[in-house]
């Protein structure tokens, strides 16, 4: 597979130069093991009528929808996420543990089941949800609030944990110095924490909107699928699964292809203002 | 170099299902027939259609008891979900789908064990049936009595995707009513319609027959007469490349037997 190391001769040479094979080793497989199944898809993809397929109405409109959907839920979670983590990372209060581990919940139950417990609070019939109908005639199933909704709920742990890392790694000097310098607390937050942990801001809005994207349990069982409205890309590739794998392929590429380009091109925004 | 993406291929589906079946089907050979008149011994896969699940395990039960030497492994799924699976290579005996266009999608892909096949039917035996029904909440708040009634313009109403059976029979059976009726949701599959209608996030749903026995009181079913022009035939058979063949060949007469129509007859399935 590799070159086997060097046992005798000069060695010793470049000391800095060449990383060590243990590390190198399960490095590579590990590429390996994310970039083959892509391969895969690539490999079977019919790309002579990739652009007739991609054009279809119905495709651009999931992916519209998918873009969309992705974006308003990474805003919500960077809304409630951003002070979530601040609390988690800086503060004391009683319950604190408990609450971060419930914060990472939606990582650990099935999509699927999370779609059943948002049904069950915030369905037709739900905890809430029932009275949100009663009262104001508002039902959030098999809707795109709801498409949001689940997305939120299987995103938003992926940006606080690692707002809460990027809070937990930055040096609170700068912000005691601006505290006895008189800085208010929201203040201390606003024009001294934000800036400096903003780094870690992005990376967790990146996974989030990525994992936002990429969503199909909570959505299917909470959203219901219905084109245009609630039909995001998964979903379509899964149907097209059951119908014909080849368009499946097709519109997994579409989603990887349009999620990469969006990833690459904030990156570099990114990495440039930084 | 040429095939090695291709070969690939198979390789990668194989892990995926490892990844994603319950049940992981990992038949060894089987050993059957080698004793001759000990019946059949072994471990037997058979990759059945999600409806089944219930009559299907308790068939098996009984059917273990009957061949000590032969152990069930099942993968229950969506059908068209099982034939992208066997034909991608996955090591199963047995094939019972939901509906005949899914076994004519293995048909053609892995193929049936020719020798069964010339005895059974070269598109499987099918050895049940199934009829839509509509599925109301226990409250039936809609107050939903016939087909026409899913057509009002506040009723929330959730039907199968097309692309599953039940799908193609909920649009067989609305075209026979003629009847144009829009969704809030098209379902992946026929318990997800169920479960919507459990939970009365819709006031209606069409699901199979089997599916309300199978949800007991929580849901109420309505026959309607336009079911009958979309009666789904469930087929079995023996795969060509079956690790087990015996035991397999055992477990379909099982099926076909007087003991498997009882069963299937009291999951709500009906006979062929």
């Amino acid at each position: 597979m590799t070159r086997s190391p060097r046992r005798s001769g000069p060695a010793l040479r470049a000391r800095s130069g060449r990383p060590p094979w243990p590390l190198v080793l399960p490095a590579l497989a590990g590429v390996a093991f994310l970039v083959l199944p892509l391969l895969g898809l690539v490999v079977r993809a019919p790309w002579a009528d990739m652009g007739g397929r991609v054009t279809e109405p119905e495709v651009l409109a999931a992916l519209w929808l998918s873009l969309s959907t992705a974006t308003v839920a990474t805003a919500l979670c960077l809304v409630l996420g951003v002070p979530l983590a601040w609390l988690l990372a800086r503060t004391e209060f009683p319950g604190r543990r408990l609450v971060r581990a419930l914060v990472t919940v939606p990582l650990v139950i099935p999509p699927v089941v999370g779609g059943v417990a948002l049904l069950l609070v915030l369905g037709r019939n739900g905890l809430l949800g029932r009275y949100l109908d009663a009262w104001f005639g508002i039902t959030i199933p098999f809707t795109s609030a709801a498409v949001v909704l689940a997305q939120v709920f299987v995103a938003m742990p992926f940006l606080v944990i690692s707002v809460e890392g990027a809070l937990r790694g930055a040096d609170r000097r700068y912000e005691e110095a601006a505290a006895t310098l008189g800085a208010g607390r929201v203040t201390v937050f606003t024009r001294v924490t934000l800036p400096m942990v903003l780094p870690g801001i992005g990376a967790g809005a990146i996974l989030c909107w990525a994992r936002a994207l990429g969503e199909f349990g909570a959505t299917i069982t909470f959203a219901g699928n219905f084109p245009g409205t609630t039909q995001t890309m998964p979903l379509a590739v899964y149907m097209a699964m059951q119908r014909d794998p080849e368009a499946a392929i097709v519109l997994s590429l579409v989603l990887l292809l349009v999620s990469l380009a969006v990833l690459a091109t904030l990156r570099e925004r990114w990495v440039n203002t930084a | 170099m040429r095939d090695a993406p291709s070969r690939l291929i198979p390789a990668l589906a194989a892990a995926a299902l490892a990844l994603t079946a319950c049940s992981a089907p990992d038949a060894g050979p089987g050993t059957a027939g080698e004793t001759g008149s000990e019946g059949p011994t072994g471990e037997l896969t058979v990759f059945a259609a999600a409806s089944l699940t219930d009559v299907f395990e308790d068939l098996a039960r009984e059917f273990e008891a009957a061949n000590p030497g032969v152990e069930v492994v099942f993968n229950f799924a969506g059908s068209s979900e099982l034939a992208a699976q066997i034909n991608s290579g996955a090591p199963a005996d047995v094939f019972a789908a939901a509906n005949t266009s899914t076994m004519d999608q293995v048909v053609e892909g892995e193929g049936l064990a020719p020798e069964w096949a010339g005895e059974h039917g070269a598109n499987g035996a099918v050895f049940a049936t199934n009829t839509l029904r509509i599925a109301v909440p226990a409250d039936n708040p809609a107050g939903i009595e016939d087909l026409g009634d899913l057509a009002g313009e506040d009723t929330a109403v959730a039907f199968c995707a097309e692309e599953v059976p039940c799908g193609a029979a909920t649009v067989t059976a609305l075209d026979a009513a003629g009847l144009d009726i829009t969704p809030v949701t098209y379902e992946e599959d026929v318990r997800a319609v169920l479960t919507k209608v459990e939970l009365g996030e819709v006031d209606a749903g069409l699901v199979y027959e089997t599916d309300v026995i199978a949800a007991g009181e929580a849901v109420t079913g309505i026959a309607f007469p336009e079911a009958d022009e979309a009666v789904n035939d469930y087929p079995i058979a023996l795969l060509a490349n079956a690790p087990a063949p015996d035991p397999a060949e055992a477990w379909i007469d099982f099926v076909l037997s007087g003991t498997g129509a009882e069963a299937l007859a009291g999951a709500g399935f009906g006979t062929p």
